[in-house]
């Protein structure tokens, strides 16, 4: 009976977060749509996010491209079709592995960079205070943060991308053998417009998603440090956790609009 | 209220004032009139409804009901952009200072000319403004710093003069002496007084530090569960016999 309860709380207390952040997301929209635009905060936040993630993003990038060579190519070897590696390897990486495995990234460093900010700016009072000179912090604050990583994690995608194909072209090179030219010619002969164009899409959606999550853990963070350090730990979870959500409904959409 | 109140022009005045948090009610039927140039302080004890009824009073909470006018206008029926304009009209010291700890000392006194600067037709140049705002407080080596440079006084200081840099003719201070060590409360509570003379302003403190209210106050209202329990000057209430207010002044 207690663990029916507890169940029907949890249950309720999910949807009610749900509702909560779809109001969030609404209000993030109204706000984009209304002037004035905070543009000077708007650059600072795609420098940060954009620039700061870099780094990141190009190593794990290479690790992925360099570990996923390795471990396929006993494989395609046994069947001996190692010279399908590159197009394998970079519909695998440009369809699905490189966005979500960077946007994974990105939710880890970037979501919970966002909410722990805005968390201890709420603790802090100093979003109270930023209301009170007459500024609206929702649009100082999450509209340039949202914005930002919207904007930026697509770029980030297509630069991770780049590097894991570098990283399996390395291998390729030292392993079989096979010329840089030789391979990116073989990457762009197998990668098709139906293949970027619904990985650029839906990389949109998932920075819209680590930015509208951070920010809005950061928004309503509890009081107290403790409150900081639980909106910036929510913060990464749930947003891997919508990130597949999201993966999930950009595939099924792009099975019935895009040819795979 | 006193015969000579009477005759004084009200900068802000609070009705009737409710606010409840489920069955807690924290504010009952709260009254308070500011008059132009006065110190007026309110105290009580933790948890009395103190910050409640500033936050109120700047539209940061909404009031169940009551009416908060400030300069003749009724902040519980502005839209969002004429509340925004009414509060360039207020200063606000927060109780931990909240300064934007990712900006410069420069860049938090900038934050609030950079909406409004133009709107008020405020002439002076930015740098000027800041620079001036630094210097009333004794403070202008600071331009530079970030907020984790400073001390707790500095800090206040710094907050006080982003409190006062759009020239508001109402300064609220929320425990401003609050986790400072005795003299930097001291040299805290004399500026607070040399900024009345040199600006002109009218002076909402929320305290419960006796010293403060004793040196500051030209009116001190005690608030206790949620209703304004008694009005009067430091030597009328320190004098007075009530328990519940000996409490506060003993």
């Amino acid at each position: 009976m207690a663990s029916s309860i507890n169940i029907a709380d949890k249950t309720y207390n999910a949807l009610v977060e749900i509702g909560d952040m779809t109001f969030f997301a609404k209000r993030y929209f109204k706000s984009v749509g209304s002037a004035p635009i905070e543009w000077e905060e708007l650059w600072r936040q795609c420098y940060l996010v954009g620039n700061r993630s870099l780094l990141l993003v190009a190593v794990t990038g290479f690790i992925l491209g360099l570990v996923f060579t390795l471990q396929s190519r006993p494989t395609l070897s046994e069947f001996g079709a190692v010279s399908w590696m590159p197009s394998m390897v970079s519909i695998s990486i440009v369809r699905e592995i490189g966005p979500v495995i960077t946007a994974l990234v990105c939710a880890g460093k970037i979501s919970s960079g966002i909410g722990a900010e805005i968390g201890s700016m709420r603790v802090t009072e100093q979003i109270d205070a930023m209301e009170v000179s007459g500024t609206n912090p929702f649009k100082y604050l999450v509209m340039t943060r949202v914005t930002a990583t919207t904007l930026m994690l697509p770029l980030l995608i297509i630069f991770g991308d780049a590097v894991a194909l570098f990283g399996s072209a390395l291998v390729e090179y030292l392993k079989g053998g096979v010329s840089f030219v030789l391979y990116f010619n073989k990457v762009f002969d197998a990668i098709t417009f139906n293949d970027l164009l619904p990985a650029t899409i839906k990389s949109f959606f998932f920075g819209f998603v680590i930015g509208l999550i951070g920010c809005y853990k950061g928004y309503y963070c509890e009081k107290g440090t403790a409150g900081v350090g639980k909106a910036s730990n929510s913060a990464v979870v749930y947003a891997s956790m919508i990130l597949f959500v999201v993966d999930f409904i950009a595939v099924f959409i792009s099975d019935i609009f895009f040819e795979i | 209220m006193t015969e000579s109140n009477t005759h004084r022009e009200v900068i802000l005045e609070i009705s009737n004032l409710q606010k409840s948090f489920g069955s807690n009610k924290v504010l009952d039927n709260f009254n308070l009139r500011l008059f132009r140039g006065e110190n007026l302080v309110v105290m009580g004890k933790s948890g009395s409804g103190k910050s409640v009824m500033v936050k109120c009073l700047v539209g940061l909470m909404e009031p169940n009901s009551g009416r908060i006018t400030i300069n003749n206008k009724d902040i519980t029926s502005l839209n969002q952009e004429s509340l925004d304009i009414l509060r360039t009209e207020i200063g606000f010291l927060f109780q931990g200072s909240a300064l934007y700890d990712s900006m410069t000392v420069r860049e938090n006194l900038e934050f609030p000319l950079r909406k409004h600067k133009k709107r008020l037709q405020i002439n002076e140049t930015t740098e000027h403004l800041v620079q001036q705002a630094l210097k009333s407080v004794g403070l202008s080596s600071a331009l530079d710093l970030m907020p984790s440079e400073l001390s707790g006084g500095m800090k206040r200081r710094v907050a006080l003069a982003r409190a006062l840099i759009l020239n508001p003719s109402i300064i609220i201070y929320d425990e401003p002496t609050t986790g400072l060590d005795p003299i930097t409360a001291k040299e805290i509570i004399a500026l607070m007084k040399s900024i009345q003379s040199s600006y002109g302003t009218s002076a909402l403190i929320i305290t419960h530090d006796v010293d403060c209210a004793r040196v500051v106050a030209d009116r001190i209202i005690l608030l206790i569960k949620g209703k304004n329990y008694i009005e009067g000057s430091f030597q009328e209430l320190s004098s007075s016999t009530d328990l519940q207010v000996r409490a506060f002044f003993k």
